[in-house]
């Protein structure tokens, strides 16, 4: 015989919550297993594979390194830590000039991605509504071609006899080519051609949210345009700026296509320097300890910068 | 006073946008040129389309990359929308802090460290296990995974953010279960998301040079690296040919799935 209240609302609700966290009990472990493992795996191991193996030697052979853990004479087990790549870091200038170069190359084309993105995006906001998903869409589209193929585009332009050097001599404003393929102008150009869409695309969604009424606010209160765009403008599109900056800096930093392919030989980054040693010197060692510095270096400090600007906005 | 900012600012518009422009409208324009040197214009050709066509080792490049990407795509989907349901849906769980960052990490590390620690960690795995025998295909599918399922994961995780939960409450509480419910109800409506990371990740492996080649083997060269090879040789026209093509491609697909937003907003 049922019971009375079987059908009942609550009864029904009861049933529901019980049934779902069955559910998820069973499903998640899936839905959290399955890419943990995964990522786990091919992207947590490797690191540690990498710092083992900055921590070794080099030795001909394959692995051309030495062993960590090795078993010597009596059944010990021995574990042999070289320190030597890193000192070779350290001690070699061509690395810390190679770091320091990468740094400034970086930051000043962030600068740059910065001053021709920032009044493009605010463009495209300002521009007529129906304008505006095209306007984003041409930003966007160079993304989807090959990435590459856009860097060789320069070489073409940038070359002693290329586009650029005929128009400026067509026009007579120069008579000799100037050399400006191979050198570090030209790798300014390719990393702020090539990371301006990542300095737009945020920057366009911090300033398509701000209140435009703020503005006639400041203008009401006899702010003129260029004071409101500095003392509310920029201050209210920060997070876009930060994030923006971030997203050209840390990639530019590492960047290996650009300074190969336009720079020259003088202008040494790191992830270039990093390529050099591991498929030219065959040097896998002294390859790891690069990534390893690299890492400390760059890539945990802006990570740990942008934790800490998340907990701080969601505060 | 106010209609001088807006004419720099329209200005800067359109400074940028032929600044993004010219390098590709160049590559364009040349590709139909007849000679060689891509600086002197020698009259209309459709010559090095021909060459292209001919040019067994890009072609098979071109299959390589393809099928790499589709199953890198298909595969990272898979894994980076579970990623992105485990981050947003389940607030406590074990190991929460670790999947966040391998998922957030791939995004800020440079491609020359993630090839490397990839490559390396494929050396020792096929000392250890004898898996896998050799690098190729499968070790390059499966690097590009690893780092486009994060992106996959931001795409699909921002998406659900914004769903409305009563949707699929109400599915269960009219006594669908919840796999049923997830398929039903969630997977339609995270579905443009899906379809963005799908796109996302097949073009990151389409455009990847830098850890296909470090963990590519004999016989298994992608189409980044046979046109990096080529390049470092010099400018070639043949590569002009290529871009065009691939612009051609991308403005058509971009075009298409405009008309279709579009439509779908209007009905």
């Amino acid at each position: 015989m049922p019971l009375p209240f079987s059908n009942s609302p609550v009864n029904r609700v009861v049933r529901n919550a019980a049934r779902r966290a069955a559910a998820l009990l069973n499903g998640r472990t899936a839905v959290i297993g399955v890419p943990w493992l995964w990522l786990a795996l091919f992207f947590g191991m490797p690191f540690l594979i990498v710092l083992r193996i900055s921590l070794s030697e080099v030795v001909i052979g394959l692995p051309p390194y030495s062993a960590l853990v090795e078993w010597v004479e009596g059944g010990l087990l021995a574990i042999r830590l070289n320190f030597g790549n890193f000192v070779l870091l350290w001690q070699d200038p061509l690395y810390a000039r190679a770091f320091l170069h990468s740094i400034e190359v970086a930051a000043v084309s962030t600068l740059f991605c910065l001053l021709i993105g920032y009044p493009m995006a605010l463009g495209i906001v300002r521009a007529p509504a129906s304008w505006r998903i095209p306007l984003l869409m041409l930003v966007i589209l160079p993304f989807w071609t090959s990435f590459l193929i856009r860097v060789y585009a320069w070489m073409g332009i940038l070359k002693n006899n290329g586009l650029l050097n005929n128009l400026l001599m067509g026009l007579g404003i120069i008579d000799q080519p100037l050399v400006l393929l191979h050198t570090d102008f030209a790798v300014y150009l390719g990393i702020v051609y090539g990371y301006l869409p990542f300095m737009i695309l945020p920057l366009y969604a911090t300033l398509s949210r701000m209140d435009a009424s703020l503005l006639e606010a400041a203008a009401d209160l006899g702010c003129r345009p260029l004071c409101a765009f500095w003392r509310v403008t920029v201050p209210l599109s920060m997070p876009g700026i930060v994030a923006g900056s971030l997203l050209v800096f840390v990639p530019a930093v590492g960047e290996f296509v650009i300074p190969d392919l336009l720079g020259g030989p003088d202008s040494l980054m790191i992830g270039k320097l990093l390529w050099a040693e591991f498929f030219n010197n065959r040097d896998w060692p002294v390859a790891a300890a690069v990534a390893v510095a690299l890492l400390l270096l760059v890539v945990v400090p802006v990570m740990l910068l942008e934790r800490a600007r998340s907990r701080e906005a969601e505060a | 006073m106010t209609l001088r900012r807006p004419t720099f600012v329209f200005s800067m518009l359109a400074f940028g946008y032929a600044f993004l422009y010219a390098p590709i409208v160049s590559l364009i324009i040349y590709s139909f040129n007849e000679s060689r040197l891509v600086t002197v214009w020698a009259g209309f050709s459709t010559k090095w389309y021909q060459r292209l066509l001919q040019n067994e080792q890009l072609l098979d490049a071109v299959g390589v990359s393809l099928r790499i990407a589709v199953m890198n795509a298909t595969l990272a989907l898979v894994l980076g929308t579970l990623a992105g349901i485990a981050l947003v849906r389940f607030r406590r769980f074990r190991g929460r802090a670790a999947l966040a960052l391998m998922v957030g990490a791939p995004l800020v590390v440079p491609d020359v460290i993630l090839g490397l620690a990839s490559l390396l960690l494929f050396v020792a795995m096929e000392q250890a296990v004898g898996w896998p025998a050799g690098r190729g295909m499968t070790t390059i599918t499966i690097a590009h995974i690893t780092f486009s399922l994060a992106y996959v994961a931001v795409v699909v995780q921002s998406r659900l953010i914004r769903l409305d939960p009563s949707l699929e409450e109400a599915a269960l509480d009219l006594g669908a279960r919840p796999w049923k419910v997830f398929f039903l109800v969630t997977l339609p409506l995270i579905a443009p998301a899906l379809a963005a990371g799908w796109l996302l990740a097949f073009t990151l492996s389409l455009d990847d040079l830098v850890i296909a080649s470090f963990v590519s083997g004999p016989g298994a060269s992608t189409l980044p690296m046979v046109v990096y090879s080529s390049v470092r040789l010099g400018v070639s026209p043949e590569i002009n040919a290529l871009a065009t093509i691939l612009v051609a491609l991308v403005t058509t697909g971009i075009l298409v799935a405009g008309w279709v937003m579009h439509r779908r907003a209007e009905s």
